[in-house]
């Protein structure tokens, strides 16, 4: 008797919440450390990015619209569900980076714990950051953060970098940029892309709407340029944008007057200022009538 | 209609006001100014410029341009003065140098306001009841900021950035200083101003104050100048650029520090919308939007200069708007019952006309209000083009002049996708007696400051700045002292 053979996956984009190939027909070959086949990831093109700045600004209205009680349960629900696939996730991690299945398993959970304490923030954000302010005259006078609107991401890559964290930094990226409600656009880890396509399969079966998530595998160097420059993109975390032309992204983006987040080596904090990074506050003047 | 204003018209001539004139004597003004830099006056080594009064092309005064070297001095009299003095200073005693600063405006006030009123063209009702308030008010509320740093959101012991490059504006010049400086100075920060080419005056007098508070030198430097001097403060060894302007120059700011670790606030420009509901208390909304829109020539980035009236109410509104210009009485600004002064400058005045002539030329319909233009100095009257579609060049770029789009909507839906169908996003105005109605349409205006029954209301407690091309960062209240200060070392 013959072992049984694995029946391995393909690994696609999640646009819009689908998987399509790229629509270019193009992949790349992802491998071990050792230059093991992995699979085979898409290639992204720009015309895929194109349509997922689409499928994300489609999903903005509705998700932004959500009440926070309801975005922080829904984010909570990433966690659970990933919790259900934690072993997938943490072979996934040990394959692709090499660590022991200790470390891997530790980095899943440490993502997973990522999502839930993002979730928490969904209905506190915006009482940390905002105020009501004491104006000199009968206005009823109140700052509030609301969501920017379509946020793109580089995510953090492995390439050059010595430790792991190919999901960890991916969560880490995405989860902060959708509390407030906007909806995100990644470029996902070059070498090491797989986990991305796997947390996209986890959003797909939670309770994410289509749209307001959307991964992509490829080159950043390729796809960074078009998102930067896109005009229906609001904001650009250049978060794994460190070994590109990132002043140039930076300058492309201020065509539109983006807000733009810097490199930073490795994996981030879990951090208060990245959901309010994504965040534009609305002051309301409300004239008080007489009494 | 038309009988009504014409009638209106002859009863303003009829009720016409003797005139009124401030006294400039209380102005002294030197006949040429150095550069602010280090405590000290200095020669500047660009061409210098003579600045002058928009409503009678009258010279004031020459004005010193700094270039690349000059700028650079004063900018290493900023870092030496961060490093130390400013920086090693108890919060309390900042503070103390920022109360002194806003009763220093407040006895000097009257002078102050002259002096904007003559340099920008501004009505001295505007520059004595408004701006020149409100930078004594923002100097005393980042004063009480100073040594409260902890509670700024940052948590404990925030660092200032460093320095300073701050370039404003000309429509409301030392206003605009006090927003800039005021939250600078109290986060503990010291700064590069550069005022506009066309309103130096009041910060070179701003200098003198400085001097009266007993500022350490360095703190505050003042270079004057044009484009070229603002550019060489981007470019220069600062910690953080603060732009209040136009959007295509906040574009270029925003390329220019590109790949530093320079951060940048940038309030830019915008194109308003003011909607009017036809529940709305109509008397006031008729005022709303005049101030709205007329408050400062127009000169206002978030001047409410897109009118979006519900249409059943469309002839009478517009009807009782026209009446109402017929009354404002344009000219001198020291005049104190003049509504509307001089436009700032001759390139301003230029680019109104071209933009309104474009408006007629699209199909809109203009009207201004019949008022006497003087002879010298630049003048715009009042104007409302009414017909004017979405598309129309009027309701989507910036005027910056007296100048208001009127266009209809049918529902509350259709008024916000109208409002917000511009790539700006700084300000907008809501009229309507029914409150659950203002809450569901601010909720849904993307712009960072909504005002609801009211317009161009401004206030240090109270956070500005825009959405999408109008900027980032806001100014104001405790998010305003956030864009100087960072995390402290965890």
């Amino acid at each position: 008797m013959t072992a049984r053979l694995a029946v391995p996956k393909t690994y696609k984009l999640y646009i819009g919440g689908a998987f399509p190939r790229s629509e270019s027909g193009r992949s790349y070959e992802v491998t071990t450390p050792k230059g093991g086949f992995l699979a085979n990831a898409a290639w992204a093109s720009r015309k895929d990015l194109r349509d997922a700045v689409v499928a994300a600004r489609a999903a903005v209205p509705a998700w932004s619209g959500a009440t926070a009680y309801n975005r922080g349960q829904v984010l909570y629900r990433v966690a659970e569900v990933m919790e259900g696939r934690a072993a997938q996730f943490a072979e996934e991690i040990a394959a692709a980076e090499g660590v022991s299945a200790a470390k891997a398993a530790a980095q899943v959970a440490e993502s997973i714990d990522a999502w839930v304490w993002y979730a928490g923030w969904a209905d506190k954000y915006v009482q940390v950051a905002g105020t009501g302010n004491p104006v000199a005259g009968p206005y009823f006078n109140l700052s509030v953060p609301e969501p920017t609107g379509v946020v793109g991401v580089i995510a953090p890559q492995s390439a050059g970098q010595q430790t792991g964290g190919s999901l960890l930094g991916l969560v880490r990226a995405v989860a902060p940029a959708l509390v407030a409600g906007n909806a995100v656009v990644v470029v996902a880890d070059e070498t090491r892309p797989l986990s991305a396509v796997s947390l996209a399969e986890v959003l797909a079966t939670s309770d994410v709407p289509g749209g307001v998530v959307n991964v992509l595998t490829g080159h950043p160097a390729e796809l960074a340029p078009w998102l930067a420059a896109h005009a229906d993109v609001n904001a650009l975390d250049l978060l794994g944008a460190g070994a590109l032309d990132w002043p140039a992204l930076e300058a492309s983006a201020a065509d539109t007057l983006k807000r733009v987040l810097r490199p930073e080596p490795g994996v981030p904090d879990l951090s208060l200022d990245r959901i309010l990074a994504f965040t534009e506050t609305k002051t309301v003047w409300h004239t008080k009538s007489l009494l | 209609m038309s009988k009504d204003i014409q009638q209106a018209g002859e009863e303003r001539r009829f009720l016409d006001y003797a005139p009124a004139p401030e006294s400039r004597d209380i102005v002294r003004l030197r006949p040429s100014y150095g550069l602010f830099i280090d405590g000290d006056w200095v020669d500047g080594h660009g061409a210098p410029f003579t600045t002058i009064d928009p409503s009678t092309e009258a010279p004031l005064a020459e004005i010193a341009v700094a270039d690349e070297a000059d700028v650079a001095l004063a900018v290493a009299a900023a870092r030496r003065a961060y490093d130390k003095v400013w920086s090693r200073m108890p919060g309390a005693e900042r503070g103390k140098y920022l109360f002194r600063i806003a009763r220093l405006v407040q006895e000097r006030a009257r002078e102050l306001a002259v002096a904007e009123s003559l340099d920008n063209g501004k009505p001295i009702k505007e520059s004595r009841d408004v701006d020149v308030p409100l930078v004594a008010a923002w100097f005393f509320y980042y004063a009480g900021w100073a040594d409260k740093l902890d509670y700024a959101g940052l948590g404990a012991s925030p660092r200032a950035l460093g320095v300073a490059g701050q370039v404003i504006p000309w429509n409301f010049p030392l206003l605009m200083l006090a927003w800039k400086i005021a939250p600078a100075l109290a986060a503990g920060n010291t700064v590069v101003l550069k005022p506009a080419e066309t309103t130096p005056l009041t910060a070179l007098l701003f200098a003198d104050i400085c001097r009266q508070a007993g500022l350490p030198a360095g703190v505050v430097n003042i270079v004057t100048g044009a484009g070229e001097t603002g550019r060489a403060l981007v470019r220069a060894e600062v910690d953080k650029v603060a732009f209040t302007g136009s959007t295509a120059v906040g574009r270029e700011i925003a390329k220019a520090i590109a790949g530093t670790e320079k951060r940048a606030t940038l309030e830019l420009g915008g194109k308003a919308a003011n909607i009017v509901f036809d529940d709305a208390p109509i008397d006031q909304a008729i005022e709303g939007v005049v101030n709205g829109i007329f408050f400062n020539q127009g000169h206002v980035c978030c001047a409410g200069s897109r009118l979006l009236v519900q249409e059943s109410i469309h002839d009478e509104l517009v009807d009782r708007l026209k009446q109402r210009l017929t009354t404002l009485r344009l000219g001198s600004p020291l005049d104190k019952n003049t509504d509307i002064g001089a436009i700032n400058s001759a390139e301003q005045l230029e680019r109104i006309r071209r933009l309104s002539e474009l408006g007629e030329a699209e199909g809109a319909e203009r009207w201004s209000a019949p008022c006497a233009i003087p002879e010298q100095g630049f003048w715009f009257a009042p104007t409302i083009f009414t017909n004017v579609s979405t598309s129309s060049t009027i309701a989507r770029e910036e005027i910056f002049g007296p100048v208001l789009s009127v266009l209809t909507f049918r529902t509350p839906a259709e008024a916000v996708a109208k409002a917000n169908n511009t790539p700006y996003g700084l300000s907008a105005g809501i009229w309507s007696d029914k409150g659950s109605k203002i809450l569901a349409v601010a909720d849904r205006l993307r712009a960072g400051v909504i005002w609801a029954n009211t317009f161009n209301r401004f206030d240090p407690a109270s956070p500005f700045g825009g959405y999408k091309e109008s900027g980032y960062g806001r100014e104001g209240g405790r998010h305003g002292l956030t864009a100087y200060l960072k995390a402290g070392a965890r």
